[in-house]
């Protein structure tokens, strides 16, 4: 009998491929395993980061080709759209991983809103504070584009949302 | 099975997708690659809406339906969305008054939609609700930085916001469809909105040191597109959406 700790332990596995040094956990996207007692079928569910991520199809599948290779097969992925993702589902060990990869982690709780002005970034090469936004949407739905104004680097800042 | 509820979904997922397709035309020509790629991100959330709401309509109406059956096997006269969204995008400034106009709706229209007594409405309105958050702040700065800009952007963020207000109107004229909504605690109360859109398009206006429109005057406004009477420019959208599956019919990528 499959237990929902070993669930989670292969859903570790899993990382979003469009930043791959994420866990879909650390990303805090797995709302639920849900696990039928009877047959063992294995019911997981996603919500989405934004409505249109095109990364959510593949993550789906993902989930499935690794429980599969666990020899997990009675298994669904199901999406779930509420309550709203938001980045504070992001675990901490995911924000260092993030930060270390290059992407500047959200830097507040999505219900303290700080305007864009206000915000700081530091930039996650060389720590500076002195950054500044070149435009609020990125190269994915879930990150806008900074600049540091010392080392002169651009980065990505994973947006809090 | 409750045909007015599909409805209004449609009229809600129509609104999102030919919005979207239409943002989704700037993708390669925008005219600065950050704008670019922030139309691009705008259009993906609003096709991301979509699909969610023709998949609940799908849901509802069964009998084989999916999310496709909609966008692609439909003729203009079955598609509800507002006139506005079917405009061209032409310069990007006229781009912009139309996302402002839109986007302004769609946070007050959503921020109301997240009490529908419809539970998974009020599921997608408050997902939808914080992107939208996103497009609205895009499309007022743009419009404040292009009205107080140089004399060229000044005149012409003027008279993109002049063009497009008259469609601004069918926004919040309920249907026959939005009126049983409504009186079914489904939809909220549109005319309730216009008042918080206006006062927002009124501090952006401003802000932007430009003047009202002289449309907003007369009070007379463009409609049809909720009831199927379209512009000729959402035939065109439709040809260029729908070609492939109208070729082959059924295919998949």
């Amino acid at each position: 009998m499959v237990s929902k700790e070993i669930i989670y332990s292969y859903l570790e596995n899993v990382s979003d491929p469009e930043v791959p040094v994420l866990s879909i956990l650390d990303l805090g996207i797995v709302r639920d395993v849900i696990i039928n007692e009877v047959n063992e079928a294995v019911e997981i569910l996603i919500t989405p980061t934004y409505s249109g991520c095109p990364a959510m199809q593949m993550i789906a599948m993902n989930v499935k080709i690794e429980m599969l290779a666990q020899g997990i097969k009675n298994v669904t992925v199901t999406e779930i759209l509420s309550p709203a993702w938001t980045t504070d589902w992001m675990t901490e060990n995911g924000k260092r991983k993030l930060n270390e990869y290059g992407i500047a982690p959200p830097q507040n709780k999505s219900n303290e809103y700080i305007s864009i002005e206000d915000l700081i970034v530091p930039c996650p090469i060389c720590h500076s504070k002195n950054t500044s936004v070149i435009s609020e949407f990125g190269s994915t739905a879930c990150k806008s584009l900074y600049r540091c104004n010392d080392c002169l680097e651009p980065f990505d800042y994973f947006k809090c949302h | 099975m409750n045909n007015s509820l599909v409805e209004y979904i449609m009229h809600l997922a129509d609104n999102s997708l030919i919005h979207g397709h239409r943002l989704s035309e700037w993708c390669g020509h925008g005219p600065i690659l950050e704008v670019d790629i922030a139309l691009s991100n705008i259009a993906l959330d609003n096709i991301g809406a979509a699909r969610s709401l023709y998949e609940y309509a799908a849901e509802i109406e069964g009998n084989g339906k999916t999310e496709d059956s909609y966008p692609y096997f439909r003729d203009v006269r079955q598609f509800k969305n507002s006139l506005l969204v079917e405009l061209p995008n032409g310069n990007f400034a006229d781009t912009i008054a139309k996302c402002l106009l839109f986007d302004a709706y769609q946070f007050y229209f959503y921020t109301a939609l997240k009490n529908s007594t419809d539970k998974r409405l009020a599921a997608i309105a408050e997902k939808s609700l914080k992107e939208v958050t996103y497009h609205l702040r895009f499309s007022t700065e743009w419009a404040v930085r292009l009205g107080d800009g140089t004399d060229e952007s000044k005149q012409k963020m003027q008279h993109a916001i002049a063009e497009h207000w008259e469609y601004a109107g069918e926004l919040f004229a309920p249907s026959n469809i939005e009126l049983e909504m409504i009186e079914q605690g489904i939809a909220p109360n549109m005319e309730a909105l216009k008042d918080v859109w206006q006062q927002k398009l009124a501090e952006t206006i401003e802000e932007a040191t430009l003047s009202f429109p002289l449309s907003n005057e007369k009070g007379w406004f463009q409609s049809g597109g909720k009831k199927g009477i379209h512009t000729e420019y959402l035939g065109f959208i439709l040809s260029d959406l729908q070609y492939m599956q109208k070729t082959y019919p059924n295919s998949e990528w």
